[in-house]
């Protein structure tokens, strides 16, 4: 009888709690005049689903935190942001799929997503198509730039030809040869044939480069090569993608590949989400090279590292991805609030010229679709972060990479009718 | 001569890996002829269970000062959870399915799905749990008597070994999420094995480095193969899973139970997959997809040595490994820098690790043209064939 009367007591107090939520949240709500619903499409199940996770988590962080500030603001009315995620499933036709899901049946005035170049492809069609609108926040090769996407991550001239140059003329290894090592899909091959580009007018020379197919660990070949190729030590360009690098790491440092025998190893894909996967102690005294390092010592970059870490976790990091997937909700808002209406059209010609004040710090949108953004090269260090070493100043996108032999030549932009995707500079 | 020395042994690492690999598989597919997909899943849980040991090692007071030995205590542990695991595997849906391999390869597909999935949505420290219980609940009974197991009493007393093995995987559940926080929490995440300092780097010899964690792999290897090999020809249920291979209704007939050869079998090849998982994870990361990467590995090696025979597993897979070496690493040219030009385009073409594996596929097709049934078919009537 006792132990049913608690239960009792427990079920009404649970149901009072029940209430009383509901209650705030309508209190909430009203502050607003309206809501509006935004898409969110990552992979949250499958292979991609640790990296684009982290990303779902930082655009729901900067959606509420819009929301806390008063919300959108579109003609005098303020509208409360809510979003509907869906699941990409580390699928490329599911991405297309869920776009058209996300566009036509829920009606959404943006969505935010995509992590890899392989989803970006699938979804781009579905874009153009419904004349909708994507946000894609990925460091990424270029060579792309679609009226329907704008791209916040860099593009390779905002992080591999910086990083090129301070290796070849600033790093231990400076003068040294190139090897040039990543997976076998379009990123790394398309950013490598820069960089061979590049190092060639810069007077060095690219003594190899391999490709290792996605989901093979193997590395023992390719560590011979190098062994070969640079046998008193050189320049590693490094594009391996997510695992890879972990079994890439621990055997080159068993082969005595390390920076104290004058390898060093100059990433692209390495970010501190994965030096605290693959662990410091393998990638100590190499190179990254980013827009974003959580290591940024200013306000607003410890600002974001504070309020993400009090979101979600004090053993959680932020990195340069999730900075961008942060900066285009930001950009996404401003936008609207200066078009006066959710209209892609009008949002669209709004976009371009915006300015904010990022983490890393002032970006601003280009005529095409990209952001102009601060490179930074940081050696790894034994705490799992970055020491920043060298800092450029805002550097301007290229969508046509400028070195590579196809698109040499070629500009974007949107704002000019003449101009659009691909025009001869 | 340096040269040859290291390109040698870079196949014969290469090939270790792989014959680690397919060694139980040349158990489970060659001798009793089971396609076991899920063959990859089971390294997978020898990987996790390396990364456990590690933790717990690193964790709990009285076991920190072994800390640099606990891949060797890792080893036995995923013997144990890959064979648990696989005579579960073998006891609710293979053994069902004998004789029909068409669903056999489907069935353990769906087994090789929901091991990813569990252990990305299982918190680590409760699916070591579940196997502690699975592992009692099976076995307990082998040392009861065989008098009390029979009739109502009998029941009652199967029905209280799984009831204290349930007791005792939660208890180690609960015990292994507060003792270590990090196998409290599902995560999807790959985690990382790191191989105590003493395994680390390299050793120098005669110009030479050779990296020590290939040198434990191969070392691993080896015992793997003798003991599969000692176990095989010289004990007597060596001898019955022998016989029942080549004729499985006469070794019936002579009073062998086929049945518990088929859980021993079983057992023992899954056991060996999760040593095989124990290398791998010194080797790269460990995550629910690690085994995926390496199954079709292993069917060529088991198919090109020719199924049912061991050595033609070890010579597949070597040959494998060292044809690795000297087409994608390039080492003819190496050798031979001035051989005609278009000859050397030719090789330079393959000489990187994804048309390497074009070519020694092409390679294996044009072998089993001439000789279908591998290196070393097997010898004799078969009563299945």
């Amino acid at each position: 009888m006792k132990l049913s009367k608690r239960i009792f007591a427990g079920l009404a107090t649970a149901s009072l709690a029940v209430t009383v939520t509901a209650c705030g949240g309508s209190n909430s709500s009203g502050n607003f005049d309206d809501t509006v619903t935004v898409g969110i499409l990552h992979s949250l199940s499958g292979t991609m689903a640790i990296s684009e996770s982290t990303l779902v988590d930082t655009e729901k962080m900067a959606i509420e935190e819009i929301n806390a500030a008063g919300g959108v603001t579109v003609d005098g009315k303020s509208y409360k942001i809510e979003y509907i995620v869906e699941d990409g499933a580390s699928d490329w036709p599911t991405f297309a799929e869920k776009s058209k899901k996300l566009i036509d049946q829920d009606g959404v005035p943006v969505v935010f997503g995509g992590w890899t170049s392989a989803s970006r492809k699938a979804m781009l069609p579905v874009y153009e198509s419904k004349d909708a609108f994507l946000y894609y926040p990925i460091q990424y090769e270029a060579q792309e730039c679609s009226n329907n996407i704008f791209y916040t991550g860099a593009t390779p001239n905002q992080q591999s030809e910086p990083a090129t140059d301070f290796m070849y003329k600033r790093s231990p290894a400076a003068g040294g040869d190139f090897f040039l090592v990543g997976s076998d899909y379009v990123f790394p091959r398309t950013s490598n044939t820069i960089t061979k580009a590049q190092v060639k007018q810069l007077g060095g020379k690219v003594v190899g480069e391999d490709y290792l197919p996605l989901g093979n660990t193997e590395v023992a070949p390719i560590i011979s090569k190098i062994k070969v190729a640079l046998p008193d030590g050189g320049i590693i360009v490094n594009t391996l993608n997510g695992d890879q690098n972990v079994a890439f790491f621990k055997q080159i440092q068993d082969a005595g590949i390390t920076p104290s025998n004058g390898y060093y190893v100059m990433n692209y894909s390495i970010a501190e989400e994965e030096i605290s996967t693959i662990g410091p102690e393998f990638l100590e005294g190499h190179y990254g090279a980013w827009n974003y390092m959580m290591s940024i010592d200013t306000p607003a970059s410890k600002k974001f590292a504070k309020s993400f870490k009090k979101r979600w976790g004090s053993d959680r990091v932020v990195a340069d991805p999730q900075e961008s997937a942060y900066n285009m909700v930001y950009l996404w808002k401003q936008a609207v609030e200066d078009a006066g209406t959710f209209d892609d059209n009008a949002v669209r010609e709004a976009l371009v010229g915006q300015t904010f004040d990022a983490p890393q710090g002032p970006v601003e949108v280009m005529a095409n679709h990209h952001l102009s953004q601060t490179v930074r090269i940081g050696e790894i260090n034994a705490e799992g972060g970055f020491t920043i070493l060298e800092e450029t100043g805002v550097v301007e996108p290229q969508a046509w990479n400028q070195k590579h032999p196809s698109s040499k030549g070629y500009a974007c932009d949107w704002t000019d009718p003449k101009k659009g995707e691909k025009y001869r500079m | 001569m340096q040269l040859i020395l290291e390109s040698l042994f870079n196949g014969v690492a290469i090939g270790s890996v792989l014959l680690v690999a397919a060694l139980g598989l040349a158990i489970v597919f060659g001798l009793m002829g089971v396609i076991n997909l899920a063959h990859g899943e089971l390294m997978m849980l020898g990987a996790y269970s390396t990364y456990i040991t590690q933790l717990i090692f690193k964790q709990v007071s009285f076991l920190k000062p072994f800390y640099d030995s606990y891949v060797i205590v890792a080893i036995g542990i995923a013997f144990l959870v890959s064979g648990t695991v696989g005579i579960l595997l073998e006891r609710t849906v293979i053994r069902r399915l004998y004789g029909s391999p068409l669903e056999t390869l489907l069935a353990t597909w769906g087994v090789s799905l929901i091991l990813q999935q569990f252990v990305r949505s299982v918190p680590l420290a409760y699916a070591s749990g579940l196997v502690i219980a699975l592992f009692f609940g099976l076995f307990t009974p082998l040392f009861i008597s065989d008098d009390l197991l029979h009739g109502a009493k009998g029941k009652l007393i199967r029905a209280c070994t799984w009831g204290f093995s349930a007791l005792l995987g939660v208890a180690t559940g609960g015990v292994l999420s507060s003792l270590v926080s990090k196998l409290s929490r599902a995560s999807a995440r790959n985690v990382d094995v790191t191989a105590p300092s003493w395994m680390r780097g390299g050793i120098d010899f005669v110009g030479i480095t050779f990296p020590k964690t290939r040198l434990l792999i191969i070392l691993i290897t080896l015992i793997s193969v003798l003991v599969v090999i000692f176990f095989l020809d010289k004990t007597a249920w060596g001898m019955r899973i022998r016989a029942v291979t080549q004729n499985r209704p006469m070794s019936d007939c002579l009073g062998i139970s086929t049945e518990t050869v088929d859980i021993i079998t079983f057992g023992i090849g899954s056991g060996l997959a999760g040593v095989a998982g124990v290398a791998v994870s010194l080797l790269g990361s460990v995550g629910p997809n690690v085994g995926g990467n390496y199954i079709v590995g292993c069917f060529m090696v088991v198919v090109l040595g020719g199924v049912g025979n061991l050595l033609g597993t070890i010579l597949a897979s070597f040959s494998i490994g060292i044809m690795t070496d000297l087409i994608g690493a390039g080492r003819l040219l190496t050798i031979w820098p001035d051989m005609p030009s278009p000859l050397y385009s030719t090789i330079d073409f393959f000489a990187t690790t994804s048309m390497a594996r074009v070519m020694i596929f092409a390679l294996i097709v044009i072998f089993l043209q001439f000789k279908p049934t591998g290196m070393f078919p097997q010898k004799g009537r078969m009563v299945e064939s």
